[in-house]
């Protein structure tokens, strides 16, 4: 029988793959058609360096996953491993999966070194983190990048009751690592039905602190910052500002015209959401990619005490925590880049009939705040405008 | 006859009904065709003037009446009609 050393293979196999040295790659990444380039390497090597741009799709792992990265056969890929021997087999065997355009970088990431050219040092989850977040990152849409996206994202919480209870838990649970949480309340025992965030042992304290405890048994990755205030037009800008996108749980209207006003002005996103009884209904608001604000759908409030709330009407329990959850899936989408966000779609649940329903909400031309000719250029007096009388500031 | 979806606010008008079927035309004929069948309900949808409250959506299947012919808007047989009011609960 005949056989073959590892060397006499690797001649064979070279001749059928084509190879660019380092100065080719780092001129084919500086064009705008430029290839992807896939670092092979196994974790530990990754860690100590990589070039920017490349993604981490180790040899074990290349043939199994390549597809979910490069979609089309004919794209440009470059190959890096550490000295150019393992992307050379890697090429053979993405050319006989029908990849038409792969090149190994020969020399590989020591060659790169070499020459000078620049690197850096990737930021990696750590052991525990890898485990943790294992679900997200095996998917294709999240992957460790996307898991660190989440961990750098900031989400503020106007409200940590019904809709701010589950949202608190689920964003936490994902590992977004700083969760902003806006509440003056302390908890009641009536909150206890639906805001499942809070314990028995959390009443008379302030809901941003039980809210806090929750989280911290839950994931010590996450930072909770508490703003333990109302918020008003004093404060909306320089809490809403150090925030990346803002979820709307609150339970009234001028808290809800404040935030959306304060939102558009800013560019921030906001996953808009409300419950009543057994209805809800949740929509993304985002003026800074072109959508419909709140005030697009519903351009005034009604008049105090013709729309009840939640305190007066009643809201099944559940309903909330169905509505919250829908609310962060499209924090995630928005944070991790993927999907189609609700932006200019409604959804609304019936559960009393079992149905989800979409509505398109269009942008109004003649809005006062994110329309044409905008005449809402700063924040107003919302009490007034809802026509309630004033809140004690407190 | 045009289906109707009521949103439980307003379902003490309707016998507690999610659905109702009315015969319509456009939005203000079925709008006073709800009245006739269940007083009052057009006073929650409605000013003194006529205008639908405008804190109030109307969709003719997914589009809301303000981007059609607002009150004027046609509505078949086949479409289905949902009012969906602004809600503010959330805590």
């Amino acid at each position: 029988m005949t056989y073959l050393t590892g060397a006499e293979l690797l001649q064979r196999v070279k001749r059928s793959v084509a190879e660019i040295d380092v100065y080719q790659l780092k001129e084919a990444l500086e064009r705008s058609q430029k290839p992807l380039l896939i670092d092979i390497r196994e974790l530990d090597e990754w860690a100590q360096g990589k070039v920017k741009g490349a993604f981490h799709l180790p040899r074990g792992l290349l043939e199994f996953q390549i597809e979910n990265l490069v979609v089309n056969r004919d794209a440009p890929v470059a190959l890096m491993c550490a000295g150019g021997v393992r992307t050379v087999l890697a090429a053979r065997s993405l050319a006989e999966m029908g990849y038409t355009n792969v090149a190994s970088v020969a020399g590989g990431f020591g060659a790169w070194k070499n020459a000078g050219f620049p690197f850096e040092t990737p930021r990696l989850l750590t052991d525990e983190q890898r485990a943790r977040y294992s679900r997200h990152t095996i998917m294709p849409e999240v992957g460790e990048d996307g898991q660190l996206k989440l961990l750098d994202a900031k989400v503020l919480l106007i409200g940590v009751g019904g809709l701010g209870s589950p949202a608190a838990i689920y964003l936490a649970a994902a590992g977004v690592g700083t969760i902003g949480l806006v509440d003056f309340d302390v908890v009641d025992a009536s909150n206890l039905q639906r805001q499942i965030i809070h314990r028995l042992s959390s009443i008379d304290r302030p809901k941003v602190e039980s809210a806090r405890d929750t989280i911290a048994q839950l994931n010590p990755d996450v930072k909770v910052v508490g703003h333990r205030a109302q918020i008003t037009s004093q404060n909306a800008f320089e809490i809403i500002g150090r925030y990346d996108l803002v979820l709307n749980g609150s339970d009234n209207f001028p808290t809800r015209y404040l935030v959306n006003d304060a939102c558009a002005l800013l560019g921030k996103p906001l996953i808009d959401a409300s419950v009543f009884r057994f209805d809800g209904q949740v929509t993304v608001y985002d003026t800074a990619r072109g959508g419909p604000c709140y005030r697009c759908q519903y351009p005034d409030p009604p008049p105090p005490g013709e729309v009840p709330g939640c305190a007066e009407g009643g809201v099944l329990g559940v309903l909330p925590g169905i509505i919250g959850s829908l609310q962060t899936v499209e924090a995630i989408k928005l944070i991790l880049e993927v999907g189609t966000p609700l932006v200019g779609r409604s959804v609304q649940y019936d559960a009393l009939e079992g149905e989800f329903r979409e509505f398109r909400i269009r942008k109004n031309p003649d809005c006062p705040v994110c329309g044409q000719n905008p005449t809402v250029t700063e924040l107003i007096d919302y009490q007034e405008f809802c026509g309630v009388p004033h809140r004690q500031a407190v | 006859m045009t289906t109707v979806r009521i949103p439980s606010p307003l379902r003490r008008y309707t016998n507690g009904q999610a659905k109702v079927t009315v015969p319509a035309g456009d939005i203000s004929t079925l709008i006073d065709n709800l009245e006739a069948a269940y007083p009052g309900l057009k006073g929650r949808l409605c000013d003194e003037s006529g205008q639908i409250k405008r804190f109030i959506n109307i969709f003719v299947n997914e589009n809301e009446i303000r981007t059609l012919q607002g009150e004027a808007s046609a509505v078949t047989d086949a479409d289905e009609v949902s009012i969906v009011p602004a809600m503010a609960g959330g805590h």
